[in-house]
């Protein structure tokens, strides 16, 4: 083939010669561009913590670029060597874990500190992707009896760290995976059924002391304003406070005079809607329904059940992300920790979202008929 | 490949159908789940938006009370009596230190700031609100400041504040009159919430506790303004929204003459007593010193135990005593005002006389009831008694008028009542008659206590204020001004102004603020009307002789005067019994009085004196110098002379003043 980019006439434009899905990558810079602005106001307007953010988000669209030229399909041989190493990674985190703001996430490897909760949310989906796909589908009941463990080691893991989001993250990546496979509705009824069987002990007996406390305090929030229940009042102030079209940029007071806590990382969203308003939210939600649209599609156009599965379940899980993120900092959800996909502040969930969306521009570029 | 052959086996379009149904209904959970965002954030910004907007205003805007500057005083010459003063503070914010015992032991080591200091801040921490200023040390030197601005960064929660503190200039010298403010304490919260003024004081530290300072509470201390700001989640001012000023309390002007004020202190010195000096005609108290006295600032800043118990101890003579309103029995300077109530009840007239053998004695009993002049004045007049100070007369006298004529009178002339002066330490004292026996002992009067009133002791106390009251009235004759200290209030008036063009062009140069002052008016009481008004002549007349020809205390003042001495015996002697201080307690020895006024004609300033336990002479030796000295300071250079050549001044006929000053009983 021939290697002109400018050339209209043939069948593969300039984009796909550089594996790039262009809808997706409008997107995406849309939301990092606009994540910029909103750091920066939510950083107390200071121009270091948008640097870094820059720095952050150019490695991590190299990141993208670069997994966006490997053939999706290779990733499948590297899932189960990959996976094992996630898991003995996470294991390690447990016992001689670095401890931060009361959870055991990050590795210190001595020249780097790392969270291997991080990486196990793309070896997950490639490694349930790629074992379910084997067979035929719909699934047999026992391959996803198996691939259900497999989800599960991982999630327990992180979940014991104790790490909440990341967990749920990574339980619904698999699961996507699993519901895309054509598991069968009877199963899902079960597993449900069970999933609710399964709550009482979770509380009693799998869930730490903060983790109650920060679902007692999703559920009264009132109860201690000034305490545990300040965070998501002071969210909700933010947000109801924007009203239609916001106080403008710079102008949210809720973030400018520090009552919002966490307000360049996790609650960002609620930075957004007090200075941008209930517009600014319905530009927010569309550009992240654009982007899961894109994802679906290039799902559904991809040639295998290998990469279908897995481009399904990292666009389904990004907006575990966002329904998650949203949710919590506008008081549905309880408060865990999941940023606002490509818009909050922070470098590590940045990378692996971007790595994310490199596999995607793999799949919807690296396709075997056009030549 | 193994994997191709598979994939070659397999149903490729079911599999595609599949996932593609499987897709569509993710997307359509995904559509669900996105219109429950949706829906909560409009609810959350359209619906209750309103809600949200006031609770954010509420988190970001405080509104911050600003005290007003409490009214200034001055005195009748418009010396500054009472002003405010810029202090420093070290306060501390508990929620806001790191370490808070370290840094207050290091703070105190680099400031030098008492142990006593540091207790009573840790007993605060425990029972105030952590995010409320404790105040570590209330008056900074200009050094210390210094040095803790230097080092302020080594203690977070920890600052300087800086207000305006009363200070009074002269210290000791106006803490009677004036009294003192101090920290607000819950007694005054509690009344301040009564009257509904808790708001008003949200901003104020001290309020009036004594004297004019809390009289006038009111009027000095203004009406509180308001800061609205915009504060971070730290509670730290970002900027100013909007600002009320307070309005300043209004300046009072009262009718000390800090001058005369000094005088009196010096005149007393070394001696316990009190002066006061009263303008007759309007009532204006013109002096009022209390010796001992102490320094009211001490109380401003909150006095140290120390110090308070120094004030309290009795070798220190209780300075604390505002001795121009205690009660002390009035011995002789009584006399003219009892002379007088025999001449209204018609008992005696001017030439009525009385023979006085040195004695006197109720008939049917034993007891002699003895007067200061053992040998006995012989025939004596109502002239003669009061000048000098015969004590049968006046024992004759108050038998022959019985009690209830005199405590009729003596009402009249404001004994046993509050004068009304402007401070609350005013005192009744005790009014002699039948009912205050009855209330004190539960006994009824005998005649033989009215023998005792007939010469100002016995049942009967008064206050120097009281006093100098009664012989204000008296010089008056009848008038009754209320004795006070306010003269004027003052206060800025915003003037709009005339020019409706200027006032538009830029009005907040066009307002003027212009100090607006108004004479504050009492009201008289009803005056003393005489049935021969002649009698208060009579009576006056005799206290000008006794001035003039008795006491060498007023030989050469150019001014005239009148006066009446007056020495009470706290114990009574038992018969023929000698009197000699020297052997008796010290507390025990006689008070020396003296009441005087002058120029006889025109009276314009009344004076009383007390001199407590004096260990030689009574009222004319020891209290009349005192009065003198007032008296002199009042008229300076003036010479008034008395229309009567033959009285005044004139101390030619100086009658027995140096007779029988060493063995003073009732002079």
């Amino acid at each position: 083939m021939q290697n002109h980019g400018y050339d209209q006439q043939k069948k593969r434009s300039f984009w796909q010669r550089i594996h790039i899905d262009l809808p997706l990558l409008l997107c995406i810079l849309a939301l990092l561009v606009l994540g910029l602005f909103v750091v920066y106001s939510a950083g107390g307007q200071e121009i270091d913590i948008v640097y870094r953010q820059i720095k952050r988000v150019g490695i991590a669209l190299l990141v993208m670029f670069t997994l966006a030229q490997i053939p999706p399909l290779a990733y499948q041989k590297w899932a189960v060597p990959v996976f094992i190493f996630g898991l003995l990674l996470l294991v390690a985190v447990l016992l001689f874990g670095h401890v931060g703001k009361g959870a055991q996430r990050w590795l210190d490897l001595g020249f780097i500190k790392f969270q291997p909760s991080e990486i196990m949310k793309l070896v997950v989906p490639i490694m349930i992707a790629g074992y379910v796909s084997q067979q035929n589908l719909p699934a047999k009941l026992s391959t996803i009896i198996i691939a259900f463990i497999l989800v599960l080691l991982p999630t327990i893991l992180i979940f014991r760290q104790p790490d909440f989001g990341t967990s749920i993250l990574i339980a619904s990546s698999g699961i996507f995976v699993i519901f895309l496979a054509g598991v069968s509705w009877k199963l899902i009824g079960v597993c449900t059924g069970l999933a609710l069987g399964f709550a009482p002990i979770l509380w009693f007996y799998l869930l730490g002391s903060y983790q109650k406390q920060r679902v007692t305090t999703f559920l009264n929030p009132e109860q201690d304003p000034l305490g545990s229940g300040y965070q998501i009042i002071q969210s909700k102030i933010a947000i109801g406070s924007g009203g239609f079209d916001g106080k403008g940029w710079l102008q949210g007071t809720q973030s400018q005079l520090e009552f919002l806590p966490e307000r360049h990382t996790d609650f960002i969203f609620a930075v957004f809607s007090e200075e941008f308003g209930f517009i600014g939210v319905v530009a927010l939600l569309s550009v992240y329904l654009l982007i899961v649209m894109r994802g679906l599609w290039i799902s559904v156009k991809a040639e295998h059940a290998f990469t279908k599965l897995l481009a399904g379940s990292i666009t389904l899980t990004f907006f575990v992300y966002v329904f998650v993120n949203i949710g919590m900092v506008s008081g549905l959800l309880p408060v865990v920790g999941v940023p606002l996909p490509l818009v909050s502040y922070g470098g590590t969930s940045m990378v692996t979202l971007l790595a994310g969306f490199g596999m995607l521009m793999a799949i919807s570029t690296h396709k075997r008929f056009i030549a | 490949m193994a994997s191709n052959k598979r994939v070659a086996i397999r149903n490729h379009s079911a599999e595609a159908n599949l996932f593609a149904r499987r897709t569509f209904i993710a997307f359509v959970g995904v559509i669900v789940l996105l219109l429950i965002l949706f829906s909560n954030i409009y609810d959350l910004e359209i619906n209750s938006y309103e809600k949200y907007q006031t609770r954010s205003n509420s988190n970001r805007i405080k509104l911050l009370p600003v005290a007003p500057n409490r009214g200034l005083i001055y005195d009748r010459n418009g010396v500054l009596l009472a002003e405010n003063k810029p202090v420093y503070s070290l306060e501390i914010i508990a929620e806001q230190t790191t370490d808070l015992e370290k840094h207050i032991l290091e703070v105190s080591d680099l400031l030098d700031i008492s142990e006593e200091k540091q207790k009573k801040l840790f007993k605060a921490l425990k029972s105030k609100r952590r995010f409320k200023p404790i105040e570590l040390h209330s008056r900074l030197s200009a050094q210390q400041v210094a040095l803790f601005s230097v080092n302020q960064h080594r203690f977070p929660g920890f600052f300087i504040d800086a207000r305006l503190k009363r200070y009074y200039p002269f210290g000791d010298l106006t803490t009677h009159s004036l009294g003192y403010v101090a920290r607000i304490n819950r007694r005054d919260s509690i009344r301040l919430a009564e009257k509904s003024l808790s708001e008003d004081y949200a901003a104020t530290r001290n309020i009036g506790k004594l004297g004019l300072e809390k009289y006038y509470e009111e009027l000095l201390h203004g009406t509180i303004g308001h800061q609205e700001v915009e504060i971070n989640s730290q509670g730290r001012v970002i900027r100013t929204l909007d600002y009320t000023p307070p309005i300043s309390g209004q300046n009072l002007t009262i009718s000390i003459d800090i001058e005369l004020q000094m005088i009196a202190k010096r005149a007393l010195a070394g001696k316990r007593g009190a002066v006061v000096a009263m303008d007759p005609r309007s009532g204006e108290i013109l002096a009022m010193y209390s010796n001992p006295s102490y320094d009211g600032n001490l109380f401003v800043h909150g006095i140290s135990t120390k110090n308070y118990k120094k004030l309290l101890n009795p070798k220190n003579n209780r300075p604390l005593l505002n001795r121009s309103v205690q009660g002390y029995p009035p011995a002789s300077t009584v006399k003219p005002l009892l002379g007088l109530t025999g001449l209204e009840a018609g008992v005696i007239t001017q030439k009525s006389r009385t023979y006085d053998p040195g004695w006197f004695q109720l008939k049917g009993l034993e007891r002699k009831h003895r007067d200061w002049y053992a040998p006995g004045h012989g025939w004596v007049n109502l002239n003669d008694a009061i000048e000098h100070s015969c004590n049968v007369f006046f024992y004759t006298l108050a038998v022959r008028l019985e009690i209830d004529n005199i405590t009729n009178m003596m009402e009249k002339f404001g004994f046993g009542d509050l004068t009304g002066i402007d401070i609350w330490e005013d005192k009744r004292a005790i009014l002699p008659g039948r009912e205050a026996k009855r209330s004190r002992y539960n006994q009824p009067w005998y005649t033989g206590d009215t023998v005792n009133v007939g010469i100002g002791q016995g049942l009967w106390t008064v206050t120097p204020l009281q006093l100098a009251q009664a012989i204000a009235i008296l010089a008056n004759k009848g008038q009754k001004k209320i004795p006070h200290f306010l003269l004027e209030t003052t206060k800025a008036v915003n003037i709009e102004p005339l020019n409706e063009e200027g006032a538009a062009e830029n009005k907040s140069i066009n307002i003027v603020t212009k100090m607006v002052s108004e004479k504050v008016l009492f009201e008289d009481k009803p005056p003393i009307v005489l049935k021969d008004s002649k009698n208060w002549n009579l009576v006056l007349d005799a206290m000008h002789n006794t001035a003039q020809k008795k006491y060498p205390a007023f030989k050469g003042a150019r001014y005239d005067a009148a006066g009446k001495s007056g020495t009470a015996q706290l114990i009574s002697k038992k018969q023929d019994e000698e009197y000699d201080a020297k052997a008796i307690k010290e507390k025990q020895r006689n008070n020396a009085m003296f009441v005087a006024f002058a120029p006889y004609e025109k009276p314009e300033i009344v004076v009383s004196v007390i001199v407590e336990n004096v260990l030689e002479g009574g009222g004319g030796f020891n209290a009349a110098p005192v009065a003198r000295q007032v008296l002199d300071q009042y008229f300076g250079d003036r010479e008034i002379v008395s229309s009567d050549k033959n009285k005044h001044p004139q101390h030619s006929n100086v009658y027995g003043h140096n007779k029988k000053t060493k063995n003073s009983g009732n002079n």
